[in-house]
C-alpha cells in the first residue's frame, strides 16, 4: 500500500517536473485573447503552462527589461531607448490588431452618425461644443441634431488605447501635435476623465450628450453607439473586425520586413478604419533557452491556428501575408 | 536608580523575552515610517530637484511637454475632504447621540451595526454606485436645486455632468460617516450615567443635558473622530478616480471635474512612461504624506488644548 502511494507521488512529481512554466507580463489590452490562446495552447500541449500578467503595457517593457519574465508584451512599441537598455535584441511581433471606436450617447440620433476627422479634433480640443454644430450638421444633413452640450469624455489613466487616438489625432492635425500631442498620458484641452475602458463606457452610457473613445469590444459589448469616421480615402468607416485587418493590409513589403515598430493610424485602403494599431508580444531573442523556444513554438501557433479565436473576442486577425512573413522570421531564429 | 528598579524585578527569563520582543516590535513601527518616508525622497528627487518647492504652486501637468505640478490635485483634496467632512461630520455626531442616548439600546445596537457595515463596503462598490445612482441623481435633482438657490454664487455655476467634485465629496461624506459615528460613539459611551442624572436632577431638558453632559466634555473626543475621519477623505483613493471626472483644469465651482492627489497617482503610476513624470507623482505621494501629517499634528494640538488639565 505505502509502496503504491510513494510511487504515485513520484509519478506525480515527474508529471509536475516536466511542465515548462513560461511567465508573461504586460498589456491590459490584448490579455482576453492571451489567455484564450494560452488554454487552447495548453489543451494541445499539456506541459506547457503560461502565465501572463495584465500590468499594462509600460510595466510589461519594464518586467522584460529586468529580465523576470521569459516575454514581454505591449500595445506600444518599444522606444529606442528601451531596446538599448535591454541585455539581447528585442523582436516586436504582432499578435492581433485593435482598434479604437468613437462612441456617443444621445437621446433620439441613430446608431453610426458620421464625423469626419477635422470635426472629431474639434470636438476634443473644445471648439465645437454643441451637438448641432453647422460642421457636424453638414456630415449628417438627414439627421435633426439637438441643442445639446457636447461632454467630451477621456482616459484618466495612462493607456495604450489613448497612446493610438491621440497618435491618430496628432497625424491628422498638426493643431492637436503642437498643443497637446500624443502619449499615454496627455494634458486633456476639454472634457472629464473616467478610469479604465469600463470607466469611460460608463460614463458614457450615464450622461447625455457625451462622446468618448473605448476600445472596440467595449463599443460592441456594451451596445453604445458609434460614429463612423472618415478614413484617408474619405469613406466612412464603422469600426469593425475586418476594417480593422484591412488597416494592416495597406503597409509596404519593405515595411512587412522591417521592424514593425510603426503605427497603423490613418492607414489608407477604402474600408480601412483608420483608428488600428497593432499589439506586440515582445520576444527576447536568446538561444540555448528552453523556454524562450517554447515561446517562439506558441507564437509559431499563435500567429497561424491562433488566429480563428481573434473575431470572436473582437480583436482583427493579422494580414496572412503579415502572419507569413512573422513566421518566417520566427522560424530564423531556430537554433 | 529608578531605572533600575523594574529590571530587578524581572528576573523571569520570559519577561525579558517579551520586553525586548515588544520593544522590537514597536521600534519597527517607527522604522517603517521612517523607511517609507526615505524611499518617497528617493523616488521624489529628480522631481524635487527640477522643480523644486515651485511644483506646489504650479497648475500645469502636462507629461508630454513633461511640466509638472501638484497645485489642481492638493486644492481638489483638499476641497473633497473638507466638503465631505461638512456634511459628514453633524451627520456622524447626531446619529452617534440618536444610538447612545434617544432610541432603545437593542435598536441602537442594531443601527450601529448598519452604520459600521459601511465601512465594509470595498470602495470601489461605492465608485460603481457613484457613476450609475449617485452621479445622475447629482446632475438631474442636486445641480439644478443648488443652481435655483444659490447659483449667484460662482461655487455654484457652470454645467454639471454629475461626475465632478460634488459627487467625489459625497461619495466621501458616507464613507467617512462610520469613522466618526463609531469613534463618537465610543466617546459618549465613556460619560458614566451619574453625570447625564445629575444633569436632569439638576432641572436640565434632554437636549440640555445633551449639550452640558455629553457634548462639552466630548469635545476632544469629537475632534479626534472627525480628524480620524478627514485622514481616510484624505488617502481615499478608487471611489474618487471614478466619480471625480480626473482633470487638473482648476475650476471654481464644485459642479466641475477635478482631481486629487491619490486619484492621479492611482491613475497614473502603471503606465507612467518616463522618469521624471514617475518622480513628479511621487513628489505628490510625499506632499501627500505631509498633509496628513500637518493635519494630524494640528487636530492632536486641539485635542490638547481641550483636554482639562488635572
Amino acid at each position: 500500500m505505502k509502496m503504491i502511494l510513494v510511487l504515485g507521488l513520484w509519478v506525480m512529481s515527474l508529471s509536475l517536473g516536466a511542465v515548462t512554466k513560461i511567465n508573461g507580463a504586460g498589456a491590459t489590452f490584448p490579455y482576453p485573447i492571451y489567455s484564450k490562446w494560452f488554454s487552447e495552447y495548453h489543451k494541445l500541449k499539456g506541459d506547457i503552462q503560461f502565465n501572463y500578467q495584465s500590468i499594462g503595457s509600460g510595466g510589461g517593457i519594464q518586467q522584460l527589461l529586468q529580465q523576470t519574465v521569459d516575454f514581454g508584451a505591449s500595445d506600444a512599441p518599444m522606444s529606442d531607448e528601451d531596446l538599448k537598455k535591454a541585455s539581447w535584441p528585442v523582436l516586436h511581433i504582432p499578435t492581433v490588431i485593435g482598434s479604437v471606436a468613437i462612441v456617443y450617447n444621445l437621446d433620439g440620433v441613430p446608431n453610426n452618425l458620421k464625423i469626419s476627422s477635422k470635426v472629431l479634433t474639434d470636438i476634443f480640443i473644445g471648439k465645437i461644443v454643441k451637438w448641432n454644430d453647422e460642421a457636424l450638421k453638414k456630415l449628417n444633413p438627414q439627421i435633426n441634431l439637438p441643442d445639446k452640450d457636447i461632454l467630451v469624455v477621456t482616459r484618466a489613466d495612462g493607456s495604450g488605447t489613448t497612446a493610438i487616438f491621440t497618435d491618430y489625432l496628432s497625424k491628422i492635425s498638426s493643431e492637436w501635435k503642437n498643443k497637446v500631442g500624443n502619449g499615454k498620458t496627455v494634458s486633456w484641452p476639454a472634457g472629464i476623465g473616467g478610469k479604465g475602458n469600463e470607466g469611460v463606457t460608463a460614463v458614457v452610457q450615464k450622461t447625455q450628450g457625451s462622446i468618448g473613445y473605448v476600445e472596440l469590444a467595449y463599443a460592441l459589448t456594451n451596445k453604445l453607439n458609434i460614429f463612423s469616421l472618415e478614413n484617408l480615402d474619405k469613406v466612412f468607416v464603422t469600426p469593425s473586425v475586418e476594417g480593422t485587418s484591412l488597416a494592416a493590409a495597406s503597409l509596404s513589403d519593405k515595411e512587412y520586413l522591417g521592424d514593425l515598430r510603426l503605427s497603423l493610424v490613418n492607414a489608407s485602403g477604402k474600408q480601412a478604419y483608420p483608428i488600428s494599431a497593432f499589439t506586440y508580444i515582445l520576444l527576447p531573442v536568446k538561444q540555448n533557452n528552453a523556454e524562450n523556444k517554447e515561446v517562439r513554438n506558441f507564437l509559431l501557433w499563435a500567429l497561424t491556428k491562433g488566429q480563428q479565436f481573434a473575431p470572436e473576442l473582437h480583436y482583427a486577425a493579422l494580414p496572412k501575408k503579415l502572419s507569413d512573413s512573422l513566421i518566417k522570421k520566427i522560424k530564423a531564429l531556430k537554433d | 536608580m529608578l531605572e533600575s528598579l523594574p529590571c530587578r524585578r524581572m528576573q523571569n527569563r520570559q519577561d525579558l523575552i517579551t520586553l525586548w520582543l515588544m520593544r522590537w516590535l514597536a521600534a519597527m513601527i517607527v522604522l517603517l515610517l521612517i523607511l517609507l518616508v526615505i524611499l518617497l525622497c528617493k523616488l521624489a528627487l529628480p522631481a524635487i530637484s527640477k522643480f523644486g518647492l515651485g511644483f506646489i504652486l504650479s497648475d500645469t501637468w502636462n507629461p508630454i511637454t513633461e511640466e509638472f505640478g501638484a497645485f489642481p490635485f492638493i486644492i481638489g483634496t483638499l476641497i473633497t475632504s473638507f466638503m465631505a467632512l461638512l456634511m459628514a461630520a453633524p451627520l456622524s455626531v447626531s446619529v452617534a447621540l440618536f444610538i447612545c442616548e434617544i432610541c432603545p439600546k437593542q435598536l441602537g445596537r442594531l443601527l450601529g451595526t448598519f452604520v459600521e457595515m459601511i465601512a465594509a463596503v470595498p470602495s470601489i462598490v461605492f465608485g460603481l454606485w457613484g457613476i450609475f445612482s449617485l452621479a445622475p441623481w447629482v446632475q438631474n435633482v442636486v445641480t439644478p436645486f443648488l443652481k435655483n438657490t444659490l447659483g449667484f454664487l460662482p461655487f455654484f455655476q457652470g454645467p454639471s455632468y454629475g461626475i465632478g467634485v460634488l459627487t467625489a465629496s459625497l461619495i466621501l461624506s458616507i464613507m467617512i460617516t462610520p469613522t466618526i459615528c463609531t469613534f463618537c460613539r465610543e466617546v459618549f459611551n465613556t460619560i458614566p450615567s451619574q453625570t447625564k442624572e445629575a444633569a436632569l436632577a439638576l432641572g436640565a431638558t434632554r437636549f440640555e443635558m445633551i449639550k452640558i453632559a455629553i457634548l462639552k466634555p466630548s469635545y476632544s473626543g469629537m475632534i479626534a473622530g472627525i480628524v480620524l475621519g478627514l485622514g481616510r477623505a484624505l488617502g481615499e483613493t478608487m471611489a474618487v478616480a471614478m466619480v471625480i471626472g480626473n482633470t487638473s483644469r482648476l475650476s471654481l465651482s464644485i459642479f466641475a471635474p477635478g482631481s486629487t492627489m491619490a486619484s492621479v497617482i492611482a491613475n497614473e503610476y502603471a503606465e507612467a512612461s518616463n522618469a521624471i513624470h514617475l518622480a513628479s507623482l511621487g513628489y505628490i505621494a510625499l506632499l501627500l504624506l505631509a498633509i496628513t501629517l500637518i493635519i494630524n499634528s494640528f487636530a492632536r494640538f486641539i485635542i490638547w488644548k481641550w483636554t482639562p488639565k488635572i
